[in-house]
Order: structure tokens, then sequence, then C-alpha cells
């Protein structure tokens, strides 16, 4: 293993962690990737290798799996990864202005990082939001609502080091903490930002104004056990 | 007239509705006591009556697939619940499991006992952080109060829920797919038969429902088939998550009986935007063929939307006003499909990959008239011809653009360029009606 490495005996232990989750180990594989990059910030050959090791399988049968999904880089990622959705409804409704604007603003491409390291950007796709189009991500957090001028001030502010709160979740982590809790470890936040957004709640409030509900339930066609209380 | 009838969206506006405690005080694991009073069998027969259709877009009788499971299997039994919400347009599951992700935790414990699995998994996919949050304390909770673990509610059934997020790959919202990914592979489809329910997870039979069907599964259980058969229709009864999205006054989530029409619900929100008309829409994601202000009045079930040569798919109801240019929308959706492609199979994989470079043209307005019969000779060669349903979505919007705009196609290489403005149908556009 390399010198530059930050995996180690610990990473080890949280990798076969994972494992303990599942009844067959090879399960484990996707969030263990997860994990290498909350310690690497990406898939690097390293952590490749340790899953290799920890599964049984070859690197090249680990690098196969690696390289299918999106979310696994290949390269350092900034601290924060920027993705503007640009999938049909999302572009129309502003994604696509929304990205002209980041790429000028942040002089680099898709897939691409600023020198600083602050921010990498990406075209997404679909991130099931469309009711809050146009949608851009930060470490997969929502940032719903955007035009090109939120954008640009959201990435301004993400390189200054200042605190920004997704529109719906909590003060949005860095890339490697995002990465830590897609791996399983759970970063004690659950309870911040909303529990619904606006978009969320628009048919919910309209049967409130309207007095409309479900009809009453009928004979139910088996009794709820409330007799014991408790559990 | 329909109205809106929130069931599994009730409770939505409670601020600590994604809590234990917010989800218990409105007879939150009610359900799920009933249902541990009875044999599993039982629960079975009552998911069946009730007629309940899955809600990922297939629209396959519940109960049904449950009682596929076979009895015999030497190998245990698993459920797998589909939270890989992708179909582009789709978003209903995510405001679920992040407003009650209880809901999902109860309706997959009582599934679970029906089908007699003693391990479920929710495969989330990746790129939703709070999402995944909020799946982890919910489970983690249910743990705490003895609904997860052994002899649940001293019933004597034990389950274990593990919460596996995916890492961006819209095929894994194919069930195969998925269990490939959950097995730590590439997602790629498998071919069937053998179907999950006899060689799914692990080569062991295993019951895959999306999100928003095990989510329905809870109040069937408090309120009885009765009840759910009270909402809609005959062969698709219930309540069921329509989400209205892009040129529409008030987007969001509206949960209503099956077969409500696109016309009361566009009233109900406000309307296409200020100053425009409807155009196009999609009835159930991107892979669900284009309708147009023709079908307003389509009743929004399985067989309404079937008759007119769509699918009801996740009734992800995308909205497109009359400033939106269907050529760049569909090359904008089959270059989705070219992304998504797995690769395994050749006339998805290459056909796609035609399919956008001629597209791509054709916006540009750099296109001819062979150019529209080469795409629907492409479409017809990948539609059928592949390995999964994945490339039968992805050529609907080409098929159906041609079938409803084919002169608008005609407009951009007679103009030489597109005709459209794209900045007029952004949310910022001048002309939007402030309205949000």
């Amino acid at each position: 293993m390399t010198a530059t490495t930050n995996l180690g005996d610990e990473t080890r232990r949280e990798l076969r962690e994972i494992i303990a989750r599942y009844p067959q180990p090879r399960s484990a594989l996707l969030p263990m990737l997860h994990l290498v990059q909350a310690y690497e910030g990406y898939v690097t050959p390293a952590g490749i290798e340790m899953c290799a090791q920890e599964l049984g399988l070859t690197e090249a049968e680990v690098s196969a799996v690696a390289t299918f999904y999106t979310m696994y880089k290949r390269r350092p990622v900034g601290e924060y990864h920027v993705g503007v959705c640009t999938n049909t409804l999302c572009a129309i409704m502003g994604g696509d202005a929304i990205w002209s604007e980041l790429t000028e603003e942040l002089e680099i491409g898709h897939d691409e990082t600023t020198d600083d390291g602050t921010i990498s950007l990406e075209h997404v796709e679909c991130n099931a939001a469309c009711d809050f189009a146009p949608v851009v991500m930060v470490n997969w957090e929502f940032m719903d609502n955007q035009t090109p001028q939120s954008a640009r001030e959201l990435v301004d502010r993400l390189r200054a080091g200042e605190e920004v709160r997704s529109t719906r979740g909590p003060a949005i982590c860095t890339w490697r903490e995002a990465s830590r809790v897609l791996a399983g470890f759970p970063d004690g936040r659950a309870h911040e930002g909303a529990q619904a957004g606006p978009a969320s709640l628009a048919g919910l409030a309209l049967a409130h104004e309207q007095g409309w509900q479900a009809p009453e339930g009928g004979t139910p066609a088996i009794e709820a056990g409330r007799k014991g209380g408790g559990t | 007239m329909t109205t809106l009838t929130p069931v599994m969206s009730a409770r939505w506006h409670d601020t600590d509705a994604f809590s234990r405690a917010g989800y218990e005080r409105h007879d939150g694991y009610q359900g799920l006591r009933a249902a541990v009073q009875r044999p599993p069998a039982d629960i079975t027969t009552l998911v069946k009556d009730s007629g309940l259709r899955g809600r990922g877009g297939a629209g396959f009788p519940t109960g049904m697939k449950w009682s596929f499971i076979p009895k015999d299997s030497p190998n245990p039994t698993y459920l797998v619940v589909n939270a890989d919400e992708s179909e582009p347009g789709t978003c209903k599951d995510i405001p679920l499991m992040l407003a009650t992700p209880h809901l999902l935790v109860e309706g997959t414990i009582i599934s679970a006992y029906a089908i007699g699995a003693h391990y479920a998994f929710i495969y989330v996919r990746g790129e939703v952080l709070h999402v995944v949050r909020r799946l982890h304390y919910a489970v983690a909770e249910a743990y705490d109060a003895g609904y997860l673990g052994t002899d649940i509610l001293g019933s004597g059934f034990d389950l274990d829920i593990v919460v596996h997020t995916g890492a961006g790959a819209y095929i894994c919202g194919e069930e195969t797919a998925l269990l490939d990914s959950l097995e730590g592979r590439r997602g790629q489809p498998r071919l069937r038969p053998p179907f999950p329910a006899v060689a799914g997870l692990y080569a062991s039979p295993t019951v895959i429902n999306n999100v928003e069907t095990i989510a329905s599964v809870p109040s069937i259980l408090t309120q009885g088939v009765d009840w759910f058969r009270s909402m809609g229709s005959e062969r698709s009864p219930g309540f069921t998550l329509f989400s209205l999205s892009g040129h529409v006054t008030r987007p969001g989530q509206y949960e209503a009986p099956l077969g409500i029409t696109l016309r009361e619900l566009l009233e109900m929100a406000g309307g296409v935007r200020e100053g425009h008309e409807l155009k196009f829409w999609t009835p159930g994601g991107s892979s669900t063929p284009l309708l147009t202000s023709d079908h307003l009045d389509v009743p929004l079930d399985y067989e309404g939307v079937a008759g007119v040569g769509s699918m009801l798919g996740t009734k992800a109801l995308q909205i497109f006003d009359d400033s939106t240019c269907v050529v760049r929308a569909v090359l904008r959706w089959v270059e989705f499909y070219k992304h998504e492609s797995c690769g395994k199979c050749t006339p998805c994989r290459e056909g796609f990959w035609w399919l956008v470079q001629i597209l791509e043209r054709l916006e540009k307005g750099a296109g001819t008239e062979a150019d529209l019969d080469k795409l629907l000779d492409l479409s017809d060669n990948i539609a059928g011809r592949s390995f999964c349903a994945l490339a039968d979505g992805g050529v609907a919007p080409i098929t159906s653009s041609l079938q409803y705009f084919r002169d608008e196609y005609l407009a951009h290489f007679e103009e030489g360029r597109c005709p459209f403005d794209p900045a007029e149908s952004t949310l910022f556009a001048a002309s939007a009606g402030a309205t949000r």
C-alpha cells in the first residue's frame, strides 16, 4: 500500500463492520466503496486493494464494480460536490442556464474540480425532486428551486467557507463526511432540517383548505391489538 | 368531482413526522400490532383482496406477487424494498421517506411477516443523503421499540432490516439489476425466468416491492379492505401519490384516488403556468409515452392510461407548456437512456448512442426527413429486442413525440434552427407568473 493512503487498521475494522451487516459478505461492497471515499475522497487503488482483500475478490472484480456506478470517483473530488440536474424537466425549467452560469463562474466543466480543491462540478441525472425544479445537489443534499443567481451565490459561499444549509436538510457537510453516512455510519443529524419541503405539502395544504380527507375507516379487517398497550 | 385523499401524506405537515413519537401519535405501528396477531397467510390474503397494485410503475398485483413465494424452499426468503427512485419525473418516494420513514419501516415489517422473511433490505439510491439519514434513524428507533429484532411484539417473529445505499445507476431500479447490485456486483439485469420469487437475492425466494407499495400496506391493516376499495376503481383501487412538476402553478405531491384526471389535478395545482397552454405531459415518468391536451380527461389509473397508448407508470406528471421545444425535451431524455444503459445488450447500448446523434442533428435544425424515419426504424429495432424494459421506456418519448409533434420536428430543419427560445421555458423567465 502506498504511503499516501489514509486507510489503516481502523478502516479495516469498519469495513468488517459493514460486512457483518449482510448474510453474504460481497453484498457489503457498495457501502465499503462509500467508506473508501470517506477516507480517501475517492476510490483509490489502495481502497480497491483493501476491499478485495476483505472480500476475497480480485482487484479486477472490485474495479469492475467501482467503475459501474457514477457516485464512485476515480480522481480526487472537491470538498463540495455540486451536481446540477440537467435531465429534461430541470434543464427546461432552468438547469441548463444554471449549468452555464456555474461553468463560467468556476471555470471548470463536467467532472472537474476547482484549483483550490473546494468545488467539483457534475451534470447529474434526475434526483427525484422534480416538483422543486430546477434542482442543484451539494454533497447529495437538496438545494431546491435554484436560479443561476442563487446557484452562483451558493458556490461563492461554499468557496468562502460559509455555512450553507440545504433547503430541506441540515447544514451541508463535506464530501468525505457525506460518504461516511452513505457507508452506513450515521452522523446523528437525522433530526435536523425540515420534514417536508413546500412542494411536498402542496396537496396536503389544499386538502386542509378544502376540508378534504380520505374516507373514514370502515370495519377493520383485522382488529388492531390495542388491548395490551405497550409492546 | 374527485377530491384529494391524503393517507400516506396525511401527517407530512407535522414537524416531527419522521420520528417514532410523531408517527405513533397518529396510530403508527397499529397495523403491525394487528398483523402479528394473525397467521401470515391472512395478511397476504388481505392484501390480495384489497387489490393493491405495485406503485413502482408496472402495477402488478402485490398480494399475488407475495403468493408466488414457494412454501417449501430450503433457502431463506428475502424482502427487498426498491427505494432507488430515479425514473425522470418521479419524486414521490423520496419525500415519503424524508417525512415518514416509519411508515415504510412498518410496512416493511408487515410485508416481511406476511412472506416469512427474516431479512429485509431497503435499497435506497445513494444520491439522497438526508433520506439515508432518516432511514437509518427510523430503523434504529424501530429496533429500540421492539418492532425489529427478535420476537417482535411477542409474536415469535424475528426480522432485521438493512438500509443499503446504492451508488448511482438508474438501471438498479430494474428489480433484477437491483438484486445483482445488492449482491455487490455491477447492476445488470438478469434473464427471467427464473423470477425473483423463486430465485432472487442469493438465488433464494425474494419479493421486491416499491416504497409506495409497501407504505400502502399498514393502512389496509388498520382500515380494512372495503375502505381501501372505496377509493379508486374496481381494477385500480386505492389512493396514490400523483407528482406534478414543470410548468404548473403549484407543483408538488397530490395524494388522490386512482382514476382522477389530469384536468382535475391541474385545477388543484392552480393550472398550467400563467399565460401559457399545456403542450405535452408524461403520465408516469419519461418511460411512459407522452400525452397531450387531448388526454386531460383520461382516468389516471392502470387501465385508463393504457387505453390511450401510454402507461400510468410512477404517476410522475411532468407538465410542459407551449414554450417548450419537444425535440429538445426528447433529446435530453434519450441522452439519459444512453448514459444509463448498462451495456449488457447491444440494441440498447448501441441504439441509444445512435439515436442521440440523430436527435442532436435534428434539434440544431440540421436534420432531414429521412432522419425521422431512421428514428422510428431504430426505435422499432430497440424496443422489444433488448434485455430489459429500460430500452422500451427509452424509445417511448421518441415514438410518442413523432406521433403528436411530427410538424415540430419538420419545422426545425425547415427553419434550419430550433424555433424556440430556451429562456422562455425557465422558472425564472420574465413571463412566468410570480405565483410561488
